[in-house]
């Protein structure tokens, strides 16, 4: 089975870079982009399974970072991030395709769940 | 009612009288003295159209009689006018048909007596010596009729003249007119009761009797102190008219005819207050009729005012209530950005947190560490920090919950709990004024489904008011009960109480016992509209000095 491939996407550094060594540390190939144009020119050249995206970020913010994602890969599962007040952007982004939008800050098993619930999906709709 | 709506009311009162009773006042009065006026004028027309014709039929009278005497010139020769027993003849005849003809005379141009019939008291040779200059005025035109004589014997005549053809000069032919004979004529004209009509002359003095005042050949009282003299007929048919005030009997009326057969007036007056006697009556009843209505109109503008006062103090108390409304939503507004703001910048960093933990964790799970001997400290630590970051956002979320106002929503959650929450928002409020919040919840409770964040608002409401009944010192308790379908909440305070006339009105929109401005009027309002649209009842008991106890029933669903 080849292993599940996510890309992390948070202006956030310490924040994304332990998550990213945490998902690692659980056996996932996961990466982390700093910001949404970051995390398009990553996706240029590399295929995912599983994309979890801040909703706010400078510059582009994640509901317009998912609009270009869907463009370009719409097999791409992709799980919103969203802080509590900013719920309708979660809702949002699922009305975008979005998978599922988890509240921050979550507990990792949580989001973890989350992700696989989506690659189960995302495997679903491959085989 | 306050001083200034006291003062405004004043105002509007004046304002309203100024323009209702006032005018009507005002247009009354005017209306009185124009009919007045024109009853005046009236009456004077009146007065002046029966001098005219009475003055006709005096005219008539003197030209019949002069028309006679002048038949007889015309008739006789001048022997025969000279003869004594001739005249003495047709005296007599005369005298058949009319009793007015007291003696008859015939003189020559220079006043000497020819011959005479009648009273010799009334014929003597001296009678006509005093009156050459008329004589002389009548034969040069003809006729003319003398002004009043009194005889010895208190008769009372006036002179007619014809004058005589003579060859040489002319003379003329004289009658004696006695008064009886007209001065009924013009007391024919006295009307009413005031009325008064009397002939005068040149001079002014009275030819007839008048009503009042004044005997023959006096000045008559009504016209002592006027001084202007009265002319001859200026033109025939010309009636003058003049005013005369006298004191407090009211003004007198008074025309003047002009005579045109003697060098007479004839003067009829009228008193005015006679003529307008019913008309002063009818202004009476329109005086009462005016008073009337302008007390009714009084009375109406206090009704009216009273009314715009109301209205202006709701509007006024609306207008308050409104800003109040209007701040406290903008508090709101700004209060649930900045809780949005807080949470977002304080939720980042504490993700970071809980992920260096959560990756503490990771590596402590590792490796040899766990050989470390101060491993127990390590893991305790990293539990500790995910204990508290789960706290911090727990309180984060906290604030959302309460700052977000939404569309009414419905979820499951526990009165308890919610409770417990609010009243820790009026902690520190209630401890600085010394009142204790007792918790008396029934165990067991079920969770309901409802608008939380509504109801704690309407909790937030009824526990902030029974802080403020309190005052200083005292005790709220909270008691919940609950069975399969309700669950109800007790919120009791030892305050001052509500008046049993308050009671019924404390749920009416913009009922307030606070200042204007202190107060709007609208939390019990407000959360009496909440409660019944979820379907459930807020009750208030109350009892003056003892306390108040507002009673929340939701339904479980």
């Amino acid at each position: 089975m080849e292993p599940l491939r996510v890309l992390f996407v948070d202006d956030e550094d310490d924040f994304r870079e332990t998550i990213v060594k945490r998902l690692k540390a659980r056996k996932i190939q996961a990466e982390g982009a700093g910001s949404g144009a970051k995390a398009l020119e990553i996706l240029k050249d590399m295929d995912f399974d599983v994309i979890v995206l801040d909703v706010k970020m400078p510059d582009m913010d994640g509901l317009e970072t998912l609009r270009h994602i869907k463009a370009m890969k719409p097999e791409v599962e992709v799980i919103m991030l969203t802080g509590h007040a900013s719920v309708e952007f979660g809702l949002k982004g699922m009305q975008l395709g979005a998978f599922d939008y988890v509240m921050k800050p979550a507990p990792l098993n949580e989001l973890l769940e989350t992700i696989n619930q989506a690659y189960a999906k995302k495997r679903g709709l491959n085989h | 009612m306050e001083q200034r709506y006291r003062k405004r009311w004043w105002q509007h009162y004046l304002a309203l009288l100024s323009c209702s009773v006032l005018p009507l006042l005002v247009f009354s009065f005017v209306l009185a003295a124009f009919w007045e006026q024109s009853a005046i004028l009236q009456a004077h027309h009146s007065l002046r159209d029966q001098a005219e014709s009475r003055r006709d039929l005096l005219d008539l009278f003197f030209s019949e009689h002069l028309a006679q005497l002048a038949t007889i010139v015309s008739c006789s020769t001048l022997p025969e006018l000279d003869s004594e027993r001739n005249l003495n003849k047709i005296l007599s005849g005369l005298r058949s048909n009319s009793q007015a003809f007291l003696a008859l005379a015939t003189l020559g141009a220079d006043g000497t007596l020819h011959a005479a019939a009648g009273p010799p008291e009334l014929t003597g040779p001296k009678e006509f010596d005093a009156q050459t200059a008329w004589l002389n005025a009548a034969i040069a035109q003809g006729q003319g009729v003398s002004d009043l004589h009194t005889g010895p014997a208190g008769v009372a005549y006036c002179l007619l003249a014809i004058r005589v053809p003579h060859a040489d000069k002319p003379g003329a032919l004289v009658a004696a007119l006695s008064l009886d004979s007209f001065e009924p004529l013009v007391q024919k004209a006295w009307t009413g009761n005031l009325g008064d009509a009397y002939l005068v002359n040149l001079d002014q003095r009275l030819q007839t009797r008048p009503r009042f005042g004044g005997g023959l050949l006096e000045q008559p009282v009504s016209l002592s102190g006027t001084s202007s003299a009265l002319t001859p007929a200026p033109a025939p048919s010309e009636a003058t008219k003049t005013m005369q005030r006298l004191g407090r009997n009211g003004e007198i009326l008074r025309v003047a005819a002009p005579l045109r057969q003697a060098s007479w007036h004839l003067m009829l007056t009228q008193n005015t207050e006679e003529v307008l006697a019913p008309l002063l009556q009818r202004l009476f009843w329109l005086r009462v009729l005016v008073l009337l209505a302008a007390s009714l109109l009084a009375f109406a503008a206090v009704y009216a005012t009273n009314i715009l006062i109301n209205r202006i103090i709701t509007a006024d108390r609306e207008s308050a209530a409104c800003a109040d409304m209007l701040l406290q939503g903008n508090k709101m507004i700004a209060l649930s950005k900045v809780a949005a703001g807080i949470a977002h910048e304080v939720n980042n960093p504490l993700a970071a947190i809980a992920e260096k933990a959560g990756w503490l964790k990771d590596l402590l799970a590792e490796e040899d560490i766990a050989a470390s001997p101060n491993f127990a400290e390590f893991s305790e630590s990293v539990d500790k920090i995910e204990h508290h970051v789960t706290r911090a956002r727990n309180i984060i979320l906290n604030l959302l919950g309460f700052a977000r106002r939404m569309e009414p929503t419905r979820e499951l959650f526990d009165i308890p709990t919610l409770l417990d929450e609010t009243i820790g928002f009026l902690d520190n409020e209630s401890r600085y004024a010394g009142i204790r919040i007792v918790k008396a919840f029934a165990a067991g409770l079920p969770q309901i489904t409802s608008d939380r964040s509504q109801i704690q608002q309407v909790v937030l409401n009824l526990l902030n008011n029974a802080i403020d009944a309190i005052g200083r010192d005292g005790t709220i308790t909270v008691t919940t009960r609950g069975d399969q379908d309700m669950v109800a909440i007790d919120i009791a305070d030892t305050g001052k109480g509500i008046a049993p006339a308050d009671l019924n009105n404390i749920f009416q929109p913009f009922f307030t016992t606070k200042a204007v401005g202190k107060g709007t009027g609208l939390g019990l309002s407000i959360s009496h509209g909440i409660i019944e649209k979820l379907g459930g009842k807020l009750t208030v008991q109350s009892k003056v000095g003892q306390g108040t106890v507002f009673t929340l029933l939701l339904p479980k669903q």
